[in-house]
């Protein structure tokens, strides 16, 4: 079982968020592994674990601190890391994103063996990238099934559970696949001091564009399939109107409601 | 005019609102051609809706493992679609289902892609909100034929008579696609409530209600609203992680907002704070969310919202 978990290849929204002078959006501000992202981690460690044998492989594409999501994905149990970056790639967009993990994914396959599952995050707030997973998927020629609440690994398959608003869905799937999970899966681990200590001694891989045999002219801004025309900060909220209730704060609130024909 | 291919969502026939937002949308933009995934009957039973919308075809694929199979094999036909018909672009709802058929058809076209879109100009600059809503960004594809995934409740349905005239293809998806399989489906309970993600008024509860979302619940039905929670009530399992609003949970944008014992973190913000009217109720002055609050009550969420029910029954 071998299984590669992406991680933090979309700006975390825990972090302060924002856009370049140059309108591609800045991905550098904070580090560390983006908190979605442990879950796809943990999910694996716990596949390989309950099989008996095989490898997690932390997958991330982006900058130096980049690196740290690997790590610290390491410092929970992953095997392996692969950090993809090149200066061509920054401005990439969805689809040329999508290409950039689609050839490292095959890189991963080509130096390893054959990949039984790749595992990612929810990534569904950032409208930008959204259908990244999905995208992956298809390049390669893969089956996905998105956020699984819980995976569910029988040899050759995997059975996956969405819960849906008025519905939950059992999907079955045919290895090799590519699943997205949420955060309800599962509690993920803290790293111990030994997963710190063992991560140090762990193989990380860096690799450029053409160490993943993908055309610069594929990648970047020049290359991006959608054009931002113009970007505005939202102005922030007008102060609203705080009141204390000293016993009449159910009814003030319903009058202010009544007021602007809320009620 | 050029044509737009619009992906219809539909129960059996019954087509979704959030379809007629669509069609009104490729309106605007070009010529919309309705791609209806379904049996005969129903495509039958949804053509003069989707006629009264504007749509001057409506395009009926069959095929049974269109719907036994996740995505691909929709994801195929919008792709066979697309090299046969040569659209303007492709239309589809900026659901979970929605965006991931159009990201793979969009892969397999070579063509881009813009999600969540709330607004489409006639020559087809999206606008889109993200970073919870932080930031609107205009934008358009510029390879391949464009694929736009409009958020539903974004753009208003309005009747403009088209054609209609209904025509069969024949469409079958090739293995390859059949391989993501929905074995079984297991229904929930209805809460009678209106759905989350679409409903004029959400009422929410936090950490505040310590487990007890009675007073939530009660409001929410005297106002008609749904009823949502935050990620600290979901991860204490005091409510369904179905009704979590935030950024691992449903964004949402109603008319009204309320938070009860809500503190206002920002993975609770950014599922909400596009909402067009903010209320909170707080014990805590200093809570975030209050930053947001068009109307505060700072005070006991088990004191204001039973007074606040009693008061919006009173007014009937």
């Amino acid at each position: 079982m071998r299984i590669i978990a992406f991680v933090k290849y979309v700006p975390d929204a825990a972090g302060d968020r924002s856009f370049e002078d140059d309108n591609t959006v800045d991905r550098e501000s904070d580090g560390l592994l983006s908190e979605l992202d442990e879950y796809a981690v943990e999910e694996a460690l716990q596949i390989v674990s309950q099989a008996g044998d095989g490898e997690v492989i932390a997958l991330t594409v982006g900058p130096e601190d980049a690196e740290d999501a690997v790590r610290k994905a390491l410092q929970m149990g992953a095997h392996k890391g692969v950090h993809v970056y090149d200066e061509d790639i920054e401005g990439s967009d969805a689809l040329s994103t999508s290409k950039v993990l689609a050839a490292a994914v095959r890189k991963v396959i080509e130096d390893e063996g054959d990949v039984d599952l790749i595992l990612t995050g929810l990534a569904s707030t950032d409208a930008l990238m959204s259908v990244v997973p999905v995208q992956v998927a298809e390049l390669l020629g893969l089956p996905a099934a998105t956020q699984a609440s819980d995976v569910e690994v029988n040899g050759s398959t995997v059975r996956v559970r969405r819960d849906g608003d008025t519905a939950s869905q059992y999907i079955e799937v045919a290895l090799p696949a590519l699943v997205s999970v949420t955060d309800q899966i599962n509690e993920p681990r803290y790293p111990s001091f030994k997963g710190i200590m063992a991560a140090k001694k762990k193989p990380l891989e860096d690799y450029d564009l053409e160490d993943i045999d993908l055309d610069a002219a594929e990648v970047g801004e020049d290359a991006a399939y959608t054009e931002v025309i113009d970007i505005t900060a939202r102005p922030p909220r007008q102060a609203g109107e705080i009141v204390a209730d000293e016993g009449e704060g159910g009814q003030q609130l319903v009058d202010w409601l009544a007021s602007k024909k809320l009620v | 005019m050029s044509e737009i291919l619009v992906l219809i969502d539909h129960a059996d026939g019954s087509v979704d609102k959030s379809s007629l937002e669509l069609l009104t949308a490729a309106k605007s933009a070009g010529t919309p051609v309705a791609v209806f995934v379904g049996t005969a009957e129903a495509a039958q039973q949804a053509a003069p809706t989707l006629a009264e919308y504007g749509a001057e075809r409506v395009l009926v694929a069959s095929d049974p493992a269109l719907t036994e199979y996740l995505v691909a094999p929709k994801a195929e036909l919008l792709a066979s679609l697309v090299e046969s018909q040569q659209p303007a672009a492709v239309f589809v709802s900026a659901s979970p289902e929605g965006r991931e058929v159009a990201g793979r058809a969009a892969a397999k076209t070579d063509s881009g892609i813009i999600t969540d879109a709330v607004d489409v100009t006639p020559d087809l600059v999206a606008t889109q909100s993200v970073f919870a809503g932080g930031y609107t960004i205009t934008g358009k594809v510029v390879k391949g034929t464009p694929f736009i995934a409009i958020k539903p409740n974004s753009i208003s349905a309005e009747p403009s008579q088209g054609a209609g005239s209904v025509e069969e293809i024949s469409f079958s998806p090739s293995d390859a696609a059949k391989t993501a399989r929905i074995v079984s489906v297991e229904e929930k309970p209805a809460s009678g409530r209106p759905n989350l993600t679409e409903a004029a008024i959400v009422v929410s509860g936090g950490r505040g209600t310590n487990g007890d979302f009675a007073p939530v619940e009660a409001f929410a039905d005297a106002v008609g609203a749904a009823v949502g929670a935050s990620r600290a009530a979901v991860d204490a399992g005091w409510y369904p992680h179905a009704n979590q609003v935030g950024q691992t949970g449903k964004t949402v944008s109603p008319q009204l907002y309320v938070a009860a014992g809500i503190s206002g973190a920002i993975q609770h913000r950014a599922g909400m704070q596009t909402s067009k009217n903010i209320v909170a109720v707080n014990k805590d002055d200093e809570a975030p969310i209050f930053e947001l609050a068009d109307y505060g009550v700072v005070g006991d969420l088990f004191a204001v919202l039973p007074q606040a029910t009693d008061a919006v029954n009173a007014r009937r």
